[in-house]
């Protein structure tokens, strides 16, 4: 199966079989970073068409498979995975572990995401992309011709699959293997909104699973779940869509809060203000999230009672998010703040996601959301939280940890020039959307008529796009250009939490020796009442790793066969692809692979944890 | 780390199955995943009560249903369980060929408990008419119920598997993990199966 020795591999066969969790979190996030481009130039040619009224750029048709594929590539394949690179790579370093639960598991998890990524963008080349919008509600995509709807369907079961495993990976990682004196009250709030996104995970995908199962019988094997003619129910897709949809926009946005709970008290030079209330209010947004689903349906005619319990319901989510947000200004108060990239993002973070809260309450008001739903308001509210949310939380990570993950320090100045092009490019673009959606103009349709007064709104907000366009090949610039800033990476920022008392990058164990977590902050705490360095919490000896393993893109690829089998409706492939997965499967099991250990000598050669 | 040696019954810790952390972790994430399966099959068991009495002039559940036939599958399955208790008992208590019996006797039950749900399908297919395609009734009943049967397949080929492999490897803290984690699933699907029976067959039987 695997070397003895990983010494042996060569970089792309050590890359490909790797089953080291930072490895893992820089494939995630590379990944994600690109389809983070392919989904943001999207979006612009969408704006393009939207410059000026009855613009001819774009067919209305190609319009609807980029709306499709802007929304599900930005929150599938580029939200979450650059997350899940982040939690990848710091979350067993924050908790003084060696590696992940599960690192056969965790390989898995990417392989799967990245094929359901391909499956997905591969329909551009086969005849058209999906066209049904991200949420795909039948019987518009029950009934949508063509095989774009199928590669929708597919690609997102498969990458769906590798989302799940991956949050039970962490939810074990982060119950299990915590250094000694970790307690769960003492981890970092990045590690918490892991624990509380993966629980997330676990309880809201196999919905999603479901209603694209239903989806798929419906429309590749003459199921009738959907179909109104023989008894079926097109709003059981609506809910399902919705029991996922909903926690789905808690996944993306509490990573992002435990990003900003870091870096706000790094920056601020101060311990977070409210540790446990913060800690409370993540778990109770994450309870919360899975009570608000119907909010998405006011309109569907769920009757008065119905839409009051969940418009009251949504509202109360504004309490433990208010919580938080006062959380972050008290840290802030009186802190030593130093105006970093990554604290700017946060800083900028706080009026933006506000405004998103502001107008999701507005919409929670399901009287007025009669007036609102599927306008620009609409689109104008979940980018202020999705953009002003989690994105400006991905890039605040990217400063914050990008010498941990890469070895060097992105360049400050190149830095603010990109946050300030993006800041003010995002509110360009979405301010005036809210406007738009007053003023009735519908989300979703390629195009306006003229003398509506919706032209001059619709042209600032193309600009807005194209800064934020711009803005991002900076950040790509500067990525290339800094390569030469590599002192000063092990602990650039005075940090607080135990991921900073590694090298960067980080030796393949981790840790030579587990640390022993005396307080929150852990290695604040030594720097403060020790020597600076974690104290050990056992003898040095051999460290245990797990071997490499080939499997898991065999397994990945076996899904995808059969997924291309299910699209173009032909058994042979289909079970041909799930025997390939489920013969690599039984391998798996079959084979008992005990790893490998690093001897003494090796260790104390390197040295993993001392600067 | 020493966990392929085989560990002789006067040493065996009381629970193999957590004995290790590569066991505590699967202990634990199984039990997630079980927490996931548990949504997977709310939702379709919503599904299937939002469609149950969309017939559409073909066949219901009231004519379908037999609840003889379905009163066996019910005991095959619960004794399914009982067998599969009877080999964790023995694992811990270190007796493996009595483990390896009361396992085969989990996996045979299971054979027969399928056999039976194909000739279910089978009849209902050709003496009833209920295709797949008929009415929204007919695509949740057959896939409410065909999930759960291709949980007990892959139960079946899972348990199988581990037998096959382990037939002369004795108790292990590898394999005990294994053994607990495949036992684990072989309730979920026995727990799932009385809600099916409850929700599915003794609701449509009954109007």
């Amino acid at each position: 199966m695997a070397n003895s020795s990983p010494a042996k591999k060569s970089v792309l066969w050590d890359w490909l079989t790797t089953v080291d969790h930072k490895k893992i979190g820089i494939m995630y996030f590379l990944a994600g970073l690109f389809f983070f481009a392919v989904a943001g130039l999207e979006a612009i040619l969408m704006r393009i068409q939207l410059m000026f009224p009855e613009m001819s750029f774009l067919g209305e048709q190609t319009y609807n498979e980029l709306l499709t594929m802007h929304g599900t590539t930005m929150l599938f394949l580029a939200a979450m995975p650059l997350f899940f690179g982040f939690m990848n790579f710091v979350v067993p370093l924050q908790i003084g572990a060696r590696d992940v639960a599960f690192p056969f598991i965790n390989s898995l998890g990417f392989w799967l995401f990245l094929f359901g990524g391909i499956i997905l963008n591969v329909s551009w080349f086969t005849g058209g992309a999906p066209d049904a919008a991200w949420t795909s509600y039948v019987p518009l995509s029950s009934d949508s011709p063509g095989h774009g709807v199928d590669y929708y369907v597919m690609g997102l079961q498969v990458s769906g699959a590798g989302t799940l495993m991956s949050g039970i990976n962490f939810l074990v990682t982060i119950v299990n293997m915590r250094a000694p004196g970790m307690s769960m009250m003492r981890m970092p709030l990045f590690t918490w909104s892991t624990f509380v996104t993966s629980m997330l995970i676990l309880f809201a995908f196999p919905a999603l699973t479901v209603g694209l199962l239903l989806l798929m019988l419906d429309r590749i094997f003459g199921g009738a779940f959907f179909d109104v003619a023989m008894g079926g129910n097109v709003v059981i897709w609506q809910h399902l869509f919705w029991i996922f949809g909903h926690p789905e926009v808690y996944i993306l946005i509490l990573p992002a809060f435990g990003i900003f709970s870091e870096v706000i008290s790094t920056f601020a030079k101060k311990r977070l203000f409210g540790y446990s209330a913060m800690v409370f209010a993540t778990l109770i947004i994450g309870f919360l999230g899975f009570m608000v689903w119907a909010h998405h349906m006011f309109t569907v005619g769920m009757g008065p009672v119905a839409n009051a319990i969940f418009a009251v319901a949504t509202m109360a989510i504004a309490v433990p998010t208010g919580i938080k947000i006062f959380n972050w200004l008290l840290t802030l108060w009186g802190g030593r703040i130093r105006f970093t990239v990554a604290n700017l993002f946060a800083l900028a973070f706080i009026p933006s996601f506000v405004m998103g809260g502001v107008t999701g309450v507005m919409l929670a008001t399901s009287a007025a959301n009669y007036q609102f739903h599927d306008t620009y308001f609409v689109v104008a509210h979940f980018h202020y939280v999705i953009i002003g949310g989690s994105v400006f939380g991905i890039f605040a990570g990217t400063f914050y940890w990008w010498p941990k993950m890469f070895g060097y320090r992105l360049s400050e100045a190149w830095g603010k020039w990109f946050f300030w092009l993006f800041l003010i490019g995002f509110h360009m673009t979405f301010f005036v959307q809210h406007f738009l959606g007053l003023m009735g103009m519908p989300r979703r349709v390629a195009s306006y008529l003229d003398g509506q007064n919706l032209n001059d709104l619709n042209f600032i907000s193309t600009m807005g796009a194209f800064f934020m366009g711009t803005a991002f090949i900076l950040l790509v610039i500067n990525v290339l250009i800094s390569r030469k800033n590599t002192e000063n990476t092990d602990d650039p920022w005075d940090g607080r939490t135990l991921e900073w008392a590694t090298t960067s990058p980080v030796q393949e164990y981790n840790f030579a020796q587990t640390p022993l977590v005396r307080d929150l902050d852990a290695l604040f705490y030594e720097k403060m009442n020790g020597d600076g360095r974690m104290k050990a919490a056992e003898p040095l000896g051999d460290i245990h790793m797990p071997n490499g393993s080939i499997l898991p893109i065999f397994i990945a690829l076996g899904l995808s066969i059969a997924s291309f089998g299910v699209i173009y409706y032909s058994w042979p492939v289909i079970i041909g692809g799930l025997v390939v997965t489920f013969f690599t499967m039984m391998l798996r099991s079959v084979i008992e692979d005990h790893g490998y250990n690093i001897p003494v000598s090796e260790i104390t050669g390197e040295k993993g944890e001392d600067k | 780390m020493a966990d392929n040696q085989v560990v002789e019954p006067q040493v065996l810790p009381p629970n193999p199955e957590k004995a290790t952390l590569e066991g505590r972790n699967k202990f634990l994430g199984f039990w997630f995943f079980l927490g996931g399966e548990t949504v997977l099959f709310g939702s379709l068991f919503g599904t299937y009560l939002g469609l149950r009495t969309s017939t559409e002039g073909g066949p219901g559940p009231s004519e379908l249903f037999h609840l003889d036939l379905v009163f066996i599958m019910t005991m095959i399955l619960l004794t399914s369980s009982l067998t599969s208790v009877f080999a964790i008992i023995n694992m811990k208590r270190g007796n493996f060929n009595k483990l390896l019996i009361w396992m085969w006797a989990t996996v045979a039950l299971g054979v027969a408990f399928l056999s039976f749900e194909i000739y279910e399908f089978y009849d209902y297919y050709f003496n009833y008419g209920l295709g797949f395609t008929v009415s929204a009734f007919a695509s949740s009943f057959y896939t409410l119920v065909g999930t759960h049967g291709a949980h007990v397949a892959f139960g079946v080929g899972w348990i199988t598997t581990l037998l096959i492999r382990y037939r002369k490897a004795g108790i292990t803290l590898a394999n005990a993990p294994k053994f607990y984690t495949a036992v684990l699933y072989w309730h979920f699907i026995d727990v799932v199966w009385v809600f099916i029976f409850t929700v599915v067959y003794l609701l449509g039987a009954g109007g």
